[in-house]
């Protein structure tokens, strides 16, 4: 495509853009705006962007007081780190061996990694749950984090990054006599930087922003993710104080916004890739 | 051939390719491979979790499902919420791609902003719709009375509810297709866009309908798989805003599966569900690696 067209065009073109923003960007707009309004104001039907009396420190106040807002944050970011840096320990051995070394049932492995990323996580959902249950680990962080372990795009992604390394620098390590391990751990991971970073978007936000897996094995309130905290919240909440409610989920979405705000551009780049693979 | 390049490795570099591979191996055959086979095995099963035994019953699973009313409204509501989430979220997707990689200035903004959605914690976003969806005071009603519609209830109306879902469905996802051909649109090439000027096409009408639409034809065909895909997933609005009500009209399949193995812990009769959603979402990956490599002969 190529920029071009009439004067009116443009502005058509902008005017059309803009009006779409507007719809799209609504409830964000109008979730930090109720969180800034005492009751009087979200109950009228008089429409205001911002408040006459405002009311952010009570309704901040009472979010963060009523449930551990802090904790369902700090919960995120333990599940999402421990998720992702378990994955990279699997992953990044196997991907390097996959890409660059012969060694039997390397084919059948890159199969069974292909296939891997066909199957949806909510597959293999019950026997998960049966197994954790067996082992006494419902309701805990490890039933939050170790069904992940395994991730077939991780292995995936790197592996192709791999393959685009030349060989020449493996050889030259060797023959300065270091082992694979020193290769992978010295050599390659540093050059792997780049697709660790567009893996851990990925994971990241995949794992954050997940409801269906911490929903089925977390009942504790204080084991709640982000998403399901919310949840938590809301029914404390039976939906009618909507001050300190939208205040929550302004509290909980706005990790996320702000980190895709700070690096739209590997963001976007990432989720492009995996066509957004859960 | 496939055994060679074996022989050509030396021993270390064998042994050291399967100590790093093994983890992978090891995680991928207990969390993944074990579970989804499980999952089939499960299916012919009457067990229910924490029962102490477990009888094989065939297909009767599958024989309770296809009679059970409530599978079959699932199903229609999810294929239902599906062809209204696809077409108007690969459409907006699509005319947003061409807005704003047509327009001269502020592309960055437009595409972080329209992308906003997609990686917002839908959780958190679905409350936010509840309230904006309120039957009195939200947004949306207050703002529909001031044109002079009543608005009335979005959530509780059963012949509305799936529908304002599939609203929820194509806001949170447009963006993510507009990224998808907008990678598309960037790969073709600009001398098509001249040789279809020279050859008369002057309108910017013409211009899409001789070589933008046509050259999009395999990303348009990926990005409408990768969205079927998605959308058939529905579950996390439906969980907090519905609970597959009123009268089971949000009713979707993997809600389904998740109150039959999770709140009733009928297992067997849940995984039976699970295979079904899972021989859906499969075969609908096949048409996406189908259309991956379409669009790799293009790009």
């Amino acid at each position: 495509m190529r920029p071009g067209g009439s004067m009116l065009g443009h502005v058509l073109r902008h005017l059309l853009l803009i009006a779409g923003l507007v719809i799209m960007l609504a409830p964000f707009v109008w979730m930090v705006s109720t969180s800034l309004k005492p009751p009087n104001e979200i109950f009228s039907t008089k429409l205001s962007l911002l408040p006459n009396t405002w009311a952010a420190a009570e309704n901040y106040t009472k979010a963060f007081t009523k449930v551990p807002l802090l904790r369902y944050l700090l919960n995120g970011v333990i599940v999402t780190g421990g998720i992702f840096l378990l994955q990279l320990m699997v992953s990044l051995p196997a991907a390097y061996a996959l890409a660059k070394l012969r060694f039997r049932g390397r084919d059948i492995l890159f199969t069974m990694v292909l296939i891997g990323l066909m199957i949806p996580a909510q597959a293999p959902a019950i026997p998960r749950y049966v197994m954790l249950y067996e082992a006494g680990l419902l309701d805990s962080y490890a039933a939050l984090i170790l069904p992940f372990v395994f991730s077939a795009f991780g292995i995936f992604l790197m592996r192709q990054f791999f393959k685009t390394v030349p060989d020449d620098l493996m050889h030259a390590a060797r023959i300065d006599g270091l082992g694979e391990f020193e290769i992978l751990w010295r050599i390659m991971l540093p050059l792997a930087m780049p697709a660790m970073l567009a893996f851990g978007v990925i994971s990241i936000v995949s794992h954050w922003n997940d409801f269906f897996w911490p929903l089925i094995v977390i009942q504790t309130g204080d084991l709640a993710t982000p998403p399901l905290g919310t949840l938590f919240f809301r029914n404390e909440e039976a939906g009618s104080d909507f001050g300190p409610l939208m205040a929550g989920t302004v509290v909980i979405t706005a990790p996320l916004v702000l980190l895709f705000l700070a690096a739209q551009r590997r963001f976007i780049e990432g989720v492009t890739l995996s066509g957004m693979k859960g | 051939m496939t055994t060679q390049y074996i022989q050509d490795a030396t021993p270390a570099e064998r042994r050291a390719a399967q100590a790093l591979v093994s983890p992978a191996w090891l995680m991928f055959v207990v969390l993944l491979a074990g579970p989804t086979l499980a999952v089939f095995v499960l299916s012919l099963t009457d067990w229910q979790l924490g029962a102490p035994t477990m009888n094989f019953i065939g297909l009767g699973n599958y024989a309770q499902l296809f009679t059970d009313r409530v599978f079959w409204k699932s199903f229609g509501n999810t294929a239902v919420y599906c062809l209204v989430v696809v077409p108007g979220s690969v459409f907006l997707g699509l005319g947003l791609a061409l807005l704003i990689e047509g327009a001269t200035f502020g592309r960055a903004f437009y595409r972080a902003a329209y992308f906003l959605p997609v990686t917002s914690t839908l959780i958190a976003m679905a409350v936010v719709w509840e309230f904006l969806l309120h039957p009195s005071v939200g947004l949306i009603n207050v703002v529909l009375e001031q044109i002079g519609i009543q608005g009335g209830d979005w959530l509780k109306n059963p012949g509305r509810a799936l529908f304002t879902l599939a609203g929820i469905g194509i806001w949170q996802s447009a963006g993510l297709n507009m990224v998808l051909f907008m990678a598309g649109l960037k790969s073709i090439p600009a001398d098509l866009y001249e040789a279809a000027e020279i050859d008369g096409a002057a309108s910017a009408w013409e211009r899409f309908r001789c070589v933008t639409w046509p050259m999009l034809g395999p990303a348009t065909l990926f990005v409408t798989v990768v969205s079927g895909i998605r959308s058939f997933q529905v579950f996390d609005t439906v969980e907090v805003l519905t609970k597959g009500g009123p009268n089971k009209s949000t009713e979707v399949l993997l809600y389904t599966m998740y109150t039959e193995a999770f709140n009733f812990f009928r297992t067997g009769y849940g995984a039976a569900i699970t295979v079904v959603f899972l021989v859906v979402v499969l075969a609908l990956t096949l048409l996406q690696v189908k259309a991956g490599e379409k669009r790799t002969h293009y790009g």
